[in-house]
C-alpha cells in the first residue's frame, strides 16, 4: 500500500502559539479519502486533531477543506488525486519519476480559523446566505393542493437546491478576498433557487435587490474558481450568470452599479470588434464618451490609463484605434445564438446525459454557456 | 448572565427537531433548538429515496397503513400508524408550500415513484435527495422564524434535568466552541437527535449518530420500546457501508446473485425487488451465506436496467457514490452490495403527541418509537414519521407549557457536569483508546446482532458489551483543551452508545421468536401467541437493564401471514 504524508496544518487558540505543520504517514490505499487518513491519524494516534465530519458520503458538508491547495471535501477526495496535485505554496509537483505522496490539509480560506480544520462558517457563510432572504415568498393565493409548475423548473431548481453548504466555493472566491462584502457564490446560487422558483412572489424584487447592491451579482469576476471547488456540480458562478440573465436581459434592470450596461457594452464591443477594444469598454459601459454619466468615470480612470501607457499595456493607437474587424465566424456565433426562439440553459441535472453512449461520451461534462 | 429559559427546548435539529420547532413556535410559544452540529448537518440530509403518503385520490390512507402494519410485522401500534397515514398527505402539502422542490410530473402536478412494501407508487421525492432538500427548506423556515426560535448551532448535550417530582425541566449543554456549560431551563423538553448507528460497523449512519438522546432518556428513567429491532437496508457498499437509495430499486433496478440469477423472484415473486426491507436483506444473506455471493460477500446491484438519462436525473447521487467510493459507473455495470446497518425501529417509548413516560419529556423521528414502524420500517416512512411525530410533539409541547411556570434549576448542578468532564480529561494513558472500544463494538453489534441472529451469538455480544462499558471508563483521551474538544465528545458518545446496544442486545435476546428484523434461526418461526407484544427495557441501576412488556395496539388489521 502507498504511504502517504499527511501535513495537516494545526491551530490551537489557547495555546498562545502559531499555526504549524503536523505531519503523521498513513499507510492506505490510493482510493481511500482524505478523511479517512485524517480519521486514522485522530482514532490512533492523536485525539485532538480537528475537523468536523460526519457522514463520509459528501452529502452533509460538514469536511470542507483544502488539500494541495485546493479546496473541496476531505470525505470525497481521493488520496491519491490529492497527492498528484503536489503540495506546498503553489504549483510544486514532485521530480519526474518522483511518487506523489504529499498531502497538506489546510483549513478553507475567506473564513476566520477556530482550530485546526474548523473554520467559523457562521462569520461568513451563513451571514452571506441569511443576506439573500433565504426562504420561499408564496406566490399568492396558496393554491389548496401543490402548486402547478412545469417540470423543468423543479428539476433545473434542484441543482442549486443540491448545494450542501460545505462552503468550499466561498473558501477560494477570489472578489470575495478583494471584497468581503461580497455576497459570494454560495449565498447568489441559494438567491437563484427562489429566482427559479414559479412558486416565489418576489423574482423583480429579489434580482433588483441583487442587482443594485454593489456587493452583489455584478461583483463576480468570472474567475471560474467557485466551478472549480463545488463538490456537488452546483456551478455557482453560472448561477449568477443566470441572475444576471434575469436582472438585466429580462427585468431590463439598469443598476446603479452599472453592471448590466457594462455587460451589454461588452457584448456589443466583441460584436463589433472581435477581440475586446478595451478603450472603448469604459466609455460604452455608460452610455458612449460623451454621456453626461461616462465623464466623471472617464476622469477618475485617467491614472489607470496613465499607468496602461507607462507600462507599454497600451500605446495612443491602440487606444484609438482598434485594427481589428470582427470575424465571420464571431457574427456566426452571435448570429446563432440571438437566432434560438428560447435561451437554452443547461442544467446538470437535465442535460448532457443521452441513453446512447456515443453521443454520452462526448457531453460527459455538462457546461454551461459561460464555460463554453 | 441570563440563564436560557423557553417553553419548549428541542434537543437535534435534523426533520423532527427543526418540524417541532416550527410547530412550537407558531403557536407563540418560546422555543430553543441545540444540536451537536450546524443544523444542516444533521444525518436526516442523508436520507435519499422519499417520503410516503396516499396523497393521489386513487390511492387511500387505508392502503398506506395497511403495508405499514404488514410491513412492521404486526408489531407497528395501529392507531398510530393510522395517524401517521391520515395525516400524511397534508404534510407532504404544507413541505411544498413551504418550498421542498418536489419532482413533478409532465402535467406540473407532484410525481412519485415505487418503494418497496408499498402497494401504490407513493412515494414523493426530490431526485435522490430527499431528506437533504427537505432539511435545507426547514432550516430556510428557521432562519425565516429567527426571532421566534433561538437556535443553538454546535451545542452539546450532556445531561438531561428533572425537578424533585421526576419531571424533566431542561438540559445542560456545552458550547463546542469555547467548552463553556449552560444550564438550559424548559417546560418541556423534545429530544429529536436521532438514531444509534454508529454502534454498529459498518453503517450507513454518519458519525455523529451515536444515541445521544436514546441514553439520554433511558438514564434519566425513560422506557426505551422494540430496540431488538435493527434494520439493515439491503442495498450498502460492501467495504465501507454506505447506502444505495432504495430509489434504485424503485426505479427498477435488479438484484442478482453470483450466478447471475434474479434470486428475488424465489423470495417474493410478487414484489422481488421491492418486497419489505427486512426480507430482502435476510434473501440476500441467504444467498451469500449459501455460496451464491460474491467472494467479497456481497450480492449485486443492478442499475443499468434504468435507462441511463433517468439515472442520472433521478438517481445522482448514487452515480457519484459508485464513481467516488467503490470506483463503478453504476450505469454501465452492476455494483457489488450487502446488507447493512440502516436504522432503528425501536427507541424512547412515547404515545401519539410524543411524549415519554418521563413528563415533561418528549421525544420524535429515530430517537423515538411510537411505535409506527414496529419489527421493520418501510422505506420512505421514515422522512414522514419524523415530520408527523415532530410536529405533534412541538404542538403538544407548547400546548401543555402554557398552563406553567417556567422552571429553574440551580446552575451549580453544572458543577456535576463540570466534575464529570474534568474526569474524562484527567483519565490516565493506561485505558485502550476510544475509537479501539468503538470500533470492538461496532465489530461485535454487527456479527452477533445483525441479519440472523442466535441465543449463542447474543450471548457473546452481551459479555461483550458489559466489558466494552466497563473498559469505556477508563478509556484515554489526548485533548484537553476547551475549545472543539471533540476528544471529550467522543468519549462521551462512547458511553451512549454502549448503553444503547446493552438495550438492544437484551432486548433481542428476550424476543424467542422471529418478526421483521428480529430473525432468530434458534425460534425461526413468528409466534403470534407468545410475542405479540413489545419488549420495553429500563434502567435498573448498574444492574443489566430490565425487561418488560407492553400491548400491541390492534384496531382494524389483525396479523396475518405475511408474504411478498
Amino acid at each position: 500500500m502507498p504511504e502517504y504524508t499527511l501535513r495537516i496544518r494545526r491551530f490551537d487558540p489557547q495555546s498562545g502559539e502559531a499555526a504549524y505543520w503536523d505531519e503523521h504517514t498513513v499507510d492506505m490505499p490510493e482510493t481511500q479519502s482524505v478523511l479517512d487518513a485524517l480519521l486514522k491519524v485522530r482514532d490512533d494516534v492523536d485525539g485532538s486533531v480537528g475537523i468536523r465530519c460526519s457522514c463520509q458520503q459528501a452529502i452533509c458538508g460538514s469536511c470542507g477543506v483544502r488539500m494541495n491547495g485546493k479546496p473541496g471535501l476531505a470525505c470525497n477526495t481521493h488520496l491519491g488525486e490529492a497527492a498528484d496535485r503536489g503540495h506546498g505554496t503553489g504549483w510544486n509537483p514532485p521530480e519526474e519519476g518522483q511518487r506523489k505522496t504529499i498531502i497538506d490539509v489546510e483549513p478553507m480560506g475567506n473564513m476566520p480559523v477556530i482550530r485546526d480544520l474548523i473554520v467559523d462558517m457562521d462569520a461568513v457563510h451563513w451571514k452571506k446566505i441569511q443576506r439573500v432572504t433565504p426562504w420561499l415568498i408564496n406566490k399568492e393565493p396558496v393554491p389548496e393542493r401543490e402548486y402547478i409548475v412545469p417540470h423543468e423548473n423543479m428539476v433545473d431548481v434542484t441543482q442549486t437546491m443540491a448545494c450542501i453548504q460545505c462552503g468550499a466555493c466561498v473558501s477560494d472566491c477570489l472578489s470575495m478576498e478583494i471584497d468581503p462584502l461580497f455576497a459570494g457564490p454560495a449565498a447568489l446560487a441559494k438567491a437563484y433557487r427562489f429566482v427559479g422558483d414559479p412558486r416565489d412572489a418576489e423574482h423583480t424584487e429579489r434580482l433588483t435587490d441583487l442587482a443594485e447592491d454593489e456587493h452583489g451579482i455584478y461583483d463576480c469576476t468570472h474567475c471560474f474558481n467557485c466551478i472549480d471547488a463545488c463538490p456537488k456540480g452546483v456551478d455557482p458562478m453560472s448561477q449568477i450568470m443566470r441572475l444576471r440573465r434575469k436582472a438585466g436581459s429580462d427585468e431590463q434592470i439598469e443598476d446603479r452599479n452599472n453592471g448590466y450596461r457594462h455587460e451589454h457594452a461588452f457584448v456589443q464591443n466583441i460584436r463589433k470588434n472581435g477581440l475586446l477594444h478595451e478603450a472603448d469598454l469604459l466609455p460604452d459601459s455608460y452610455g458612449g464618451k460623451f454621456h453626461p454619466r461616462a465623464v466623471p468615470e472617464l476622469v477618475g480612470s485617467l491614472p489607470i490609463a496613465a499607468k496602461a501607457l507607462a507600462r507599454g499595456k497600451m500605446t495612443v493607437k491602440t487606444a484609438l484605434l482598434h485594427p481589428h474587424k470582427s470575424s465571420k465566424e464571431v457574427k456566426q456565433i452571435f448570429d446563432d445564438i440571438e437566432g434560438r426562439e428560447e435561451r437554452i440553459e443547461l442544467n446538470l441535472y437535465v442535460t448532457g446525459y443521452e441513453d446512447d453512449p456515443e453521443e454520452t461520451e462526448a457531453s460527459a461534462h455538462p457546461q454551461s454557456e459561460e464555460t463554453t | 448572565m441570563l440563564v436560557p429559559s423557553h417553553d419548549v427546548l428541542i434537543i437535534g435539529a435534523g426533520l423532527a427537531g427543526q418540524r417541532a420547532a416550527l410547530a412550537a413556535a407558531q403557536t407563540g410559544a418560546t422555543v430553543a433548538i441545540i444540536s451537536k452540529v450546524h443544523p444542516v448537518r444533521s444525518h436526516s440530509v442523508a436520507a435519499a429515496g422519499g417520503i410516503n403518503a396516499a396523497l393521489n385520490p386513487e390511492d387511500s390512507w387505508e392502503s398506506h397503513a395497511f403495508d405499514t402494519v404488514k410491513g412492521s410485522d404486526y408489531l407497528g401500534d395501529q392507531d398510530a400508524i393510522e395517524i401517521m397515514c391520515r395525516e400524511a398527505p397534508d404534510e407532504i402539502l404544507w413541505l411544498e408550500h413551504a418550498g421542498v422542490t418536489f419532482y413533478r410530473d409532465e402535467t406540473g402536478h407532484l410525481g412519485t415513484r415505487a418503494f418497496g412494501g408499498a402497494s401504490a407508487a407513493r412515494t414523493y421525492y426530490v431526485a435522490d435527495i430527499t431528506g437533504h432538500a427537505i432539511l435545507h427548506v426547514l432550516y430556510e423556515q428557521l432562519m425565516k422564524h429567527s426571532e421566534t426560535v433561538d437556535r443553538y448551532e454546535e451545542w452539546f448535550t450532556t445531561d438531561l434535568l428533572q425537578d424533585d417530582d421526576g419531571r424533566c425541566v431542561g438540559a445542560i449543554c456545552r458550547n463546542l466552541r469555547d467548552g463553556h456549560l449552560e444550564v438550559f431551563n424548559a417546560k418541556a423538553v423534545i429530544l429529536a437527535s436521532g438514531g444509534a448507528g454508529q454502534a454498529y460497523r459498518p453503517t450507513t449512519n454518519g458519525l455523529i449518530v451515536t444515541g445521544d438522546g436514546i441514553a439520554q432518556a433511558y438514564r434519566i428513567g425513560a422506557r426505551l420500546m422494540d430496540m431488538e429491532m435493527v434494520q439493515y437496508h439491503p442495498t450498502t457498499l460492501a467495504g465501507n457501508g454506505l447506502l444505495i437509495t432504495e430509489g434504485a430499486r424503485g426505479e427498477g433496478a435488479w438484484l442478482l446473485n453470483a450466478e447471475g440469477e434474479r434470486f428475488m423472484e424465489r423470495y417474493a415473486p410478487n414484489k422481488v425487488e421491492l418486497a419489505s426491507r427486512d426480507v430482502v436483506s435476510r434473501a440476500e444473506q441467504t444467498e451469500i451465506n449459501e455460496g451464491r455471493g460474491f467472494p467479497d460477500g456481497t450480492v449485486a446491484l443492478d442499475v443499468t436496467k434504468v435507462p441511463r438519462r433517468r439515472t442520472f436525473e433521478a438517481l445522482r447521487e448514487i452515480v457519484n457514490i459508485g464513481k467516488d467510493f467503490a470506483g463503478v459507473d453504476i450505469t454501465r455495470e452492476p455494483i457489488h452490495i450487502k446488507p447493512g446497518q440502516h436504522y432503528i425501529m425501536g427507541g424512547v417509548k412515547t404515545d401519539v403527541d410524543g411524549q415519554t413516560t418521563i413528563p415533561g419529556l418528549y421525544a420524535a423521528g429515530e430517537v423515538a418509537c411510537v411505535s409506527v414502524h414496529g419489527g421493520n420500517r418501510l422505506g420512505a416512512n421514515s422522512l414522514l414519521d419524523t415530520l408527523i411525530f415532530g410536529r405533534r410533539s412541538g404542538e403538544h409541547a407548547a400546548k401543555r407549557a402554557v398552563h406553567q411556570t417556567i422552571p429553574s434549576t440551580p446552575t451549580a448542578r453544572i458543577t456535576d457536569t463540570e466534575k464529570h468532564i474534568a474526569d474524562i480529561i484527567g483519565r490516565d494513558s493506561g485505558g485502550r483508546r476510544v475509537a479501539s472500544v468503538k470500533a470492538e463494538l461496532g465489530d461485535a453489534m454487527n456479527n452477533h446482532v445483525a441479519v440472523f441472529r442466535d441465543a449463542e451469538g447474543l450471548a457473546k455480544a452481551f459479555e461483550i458489551v458489559r466489558r466494552l462499558k466497563e473498559e469505556a471508563t477508563k478509556a484515554t483521551v489526548d485533548d484537553r483543551g476547551k475549545i472543539f474538544n471533540q476528544d471529550v465528545l467522543g468519549a462521551i458518545e462512547l458511553g451512549y452508545m454502549l448503553d444503547v446496544a446493552e438495550a438492544i442486545v437484551v432486548a433481542a435476546q428476550e424476543r424467542k421468536e422471529s418478526r421483521g428484523a428480529q430473525f432468530r434461526t434458534d425460534f425461526p418461526e413468528r409466534n403470534d401467541g407468545e410475542w405479540l407484544k413489545h419488549v420495553d427495557i429500563t434502567m435498573n441501576g448498574a444492574d443489566v437493564p430490565k425487561v418488560s412488556y407492553s400491548p400491541v395496539t390492534i384496531t382494524r388489521w389483525e396479523p396475518q401471514e405475511r408474504t411478498y
